[in-house]
């Protein structure tokens, strides 16, 4: 096994566990509870009453737009993380970069302020 | 690295570890059903209620109750679910919950530039499950993932409530993500690295005249980890961020259609997220095992253990405490606090933090000394926030004129 690999030896162990123990608990209690299904138990909920149309709605355009903010930021966290991580070896010359590389982020995120994006009315 | 793993593995090196794998699964649910009790019992005597007190002593086995009736109940698959996605669901929320808690360092000694490690049956180990050199990135990779199980089972459901209650989640956890990254890059910054070992050790020490501790709350100046916890808060969807399962508005959010074992799941997920939260911020923030040095290590290796459990109970006792004080949020609250405030703070303050520490190393070289060459960073920082605040403020005045007066404001009266 390479060094690389033996780091998350304990890791996949825990995840097997893990997925061990839900299974279990899910297979186990299959054995145990009862199933008696009729048409009123497996209606949607909607509050006690009879559902109401179909329950395949579609969001708003909104949820979206944020997650397409989100990829901007979550990105730029990729280029952040190793810089920090090695903020002596680069120094000023890393910080001025740092600079312009948030800086022009920051505009993104402005333009999308004065756009009205960010607002949820 | 955990040090029994750097040469090759042997029998008893596997041995070792699926003990330790054990040894953690057992802690991790215990640590778990705690919460729950705990939870309960503290909010209750907070709204001036008993709690539970019948099953146990101070009814402590209540979870366990809990978890044996729900074991025996039925299980309703609705009749316009997808089968198999509704079922996938819970795994995808409790396997990333489980994996985080691989990360945290539980205990050892890290007094006198000890590493944490300590003997265990000849072998030298971490009192840690795992030690990945990208320690942070799989943090924020496995909260990533445990969304997946609340998109999906909303989703999965075919019902009105769940889906929405799973869409406002998935918007609110990406949100704060963001902001939960950028606080984290503070505290990568200080360490100069992304293990939670190499964290924790950066943190134990003397510290400022060898009675303020060295943790990285007061290293990183407080902001990253305000902003950590807000967004780690947001992130739990614990209350005053659980619009997910806003009683009110959406029954029970994402599972209103689970039942039986499959909602215990998902309720277990739930708190365990929050334990490994509470035990996230204090590895992070607050030196985790490391504890003041000052006070020594006289428990020997029980010390770490015994300071993180103290500093883990403060921070479950506050995640209860902002429940049962703080209101929940509205959704357009909600959002403009991460977006506008939360991220172009984190990120900002991420900036001067490097200013300082490039400056405090004599990289920047423009006064004559490293202290001088601080001051100045201090001081461009300053005049940067008071212009940034002027543009804003100025900025936000305009556009809510503008929008007065488009709706039909008379514009003299605007101001």
């Amino acid at each position: 096994m390479s060094e690389f690999l033996r780091q998350y030896l304990l890791v996949a162990v825990f995840g097997g566990l893990a997925f061990g123990l839900v299974a279990a608990l899910i297979g186990a209690a299959s054995l145990f509870r009862p199933s008696r299904p009729s048409t009123g138990k497996v209606e949607n909920y909607e509050s006690g009453v009879d559902p109401v149309g179909s329950s395949w709605s579609q969001s708003q355009i909104r949820y979206y737009i944020f997650a397409l903010l989100f990829v901007m930021f979550d990105v730029e966290a990729v280029f952040i993380f190793p810089w920090a991580a090695r903020l002596e070896a680069f120094g000023f010359f890393g910080l001025v970069e740092m600079m312009i590389f948030i800086f022009i982020l920051a505009l993104g995120l402005a333009y999308a302020w004065r756009k009205g994006v960010l607002r949820w009315a | 690295m955990d040090p029994y793993l750097l040469d090759g593995v042997d029998f008893g090196d596997v041995v070792l570890s699926v003990a330790k794998a054990i040894l953690a699964f057992v802690i991790c649910l215990v640590a778990t059903m705690f919460m729950v009790w705990f939870e309960r019992k503290v909010v209750s005597r907070l709204q001036n209620r008993i709690g539970p007190n019948t099953s146990g002593p101070f009814g402590i086995l209540q979870t366990l109750m809990d978890g044996i009736k729900l074991f025996f109940k039925e299980d309703n698959i609705p009749k316009e679910a997808d089968p198999f996605v509704f079922r996938l669901a819970p795994y995808l929320s409790l396997i990333p919950a489980f994996l985080t808690f691989t990360l945290i360092p539980l205990g050892g000694d890290f007094n006198n530039g000890n590493d944490g490690a300590v003997t265990v049956f000849g072998r030298e180990t971490f009192l840690q499950v795992a030690d990945p050199p990208v320690g942070i990135l799989f943090f924020l990779a496995m909260s990533s993932l445990g969304i997946y199980g609340i998109m999906l089972a909303g989703w999965a459901s075919g019902s009105k409530y769940p889906l929405l209650g799973s869409v406002r989640a998935s918007a609110q956890a990406i949100s704060y993500e963001a902001a939960l990254g950028l606080s984290l890059a503070a505290v990568v910054l200080v360490t100069g690295g992304l293990s939670m070992n190499s964290i924790v050790m950066q943190q134990a020490g003397e510290g400022f005249g060898g009675i303020i501790p060295n943790f990285n709350i007061i290293v990183t100046g407080f902001i990253p980890f305000a902003v950590f916890l807000i967004a780690g808060t947001a992130e739990l969807n614990r209350p005053p961020f659980d619009l997910v399962e806003a009683e009110q508005e959406l029954v029970g959010g994402f599972h209103t259609e689970y039942s039986g074992i499959r909602f215990a799941l998902f309720f277990l997920a739930e708190f365990m997220n929050t334990v490994t939260m509470a035990a996230i911020i204090v590895t992070l923030f607050f030196g985790g095992p490391a504890g003041p040095a000052f006070l020594g290590s006289t428990l020997g290796w029980l010390t770490g253990m015994f300071w993180f459990l103290l500093k883990l109970l403060v921070f479950l006792f506050a995640f209860v405490w902002f429940r049962a004080s703080l209101p929940r949020f509205r959704y357009d609250q909600l959002m403009s606090l991460g977006w506008k405030l939360l991220i172009p703070l984190s990120l900002g303050w991420l900036l001067v933090l490097a200013g300082i520490r490039v400056a405090r190393n004599g990289d920047l070289g423009i006064a004559d000394s490293a202290f001088g060459d601080t001051l100045i960073v201090i001081g461009v920082a300053f005049a940067i926030l008071l212009i940034g605040m002027y543009v804003l403020r100025s900025a936000m005045t305009n556009a809510r004129r503008d929008r007065l007066i488009a709706a039909g404001f008379n514009p003299r009266e605007v101001n």
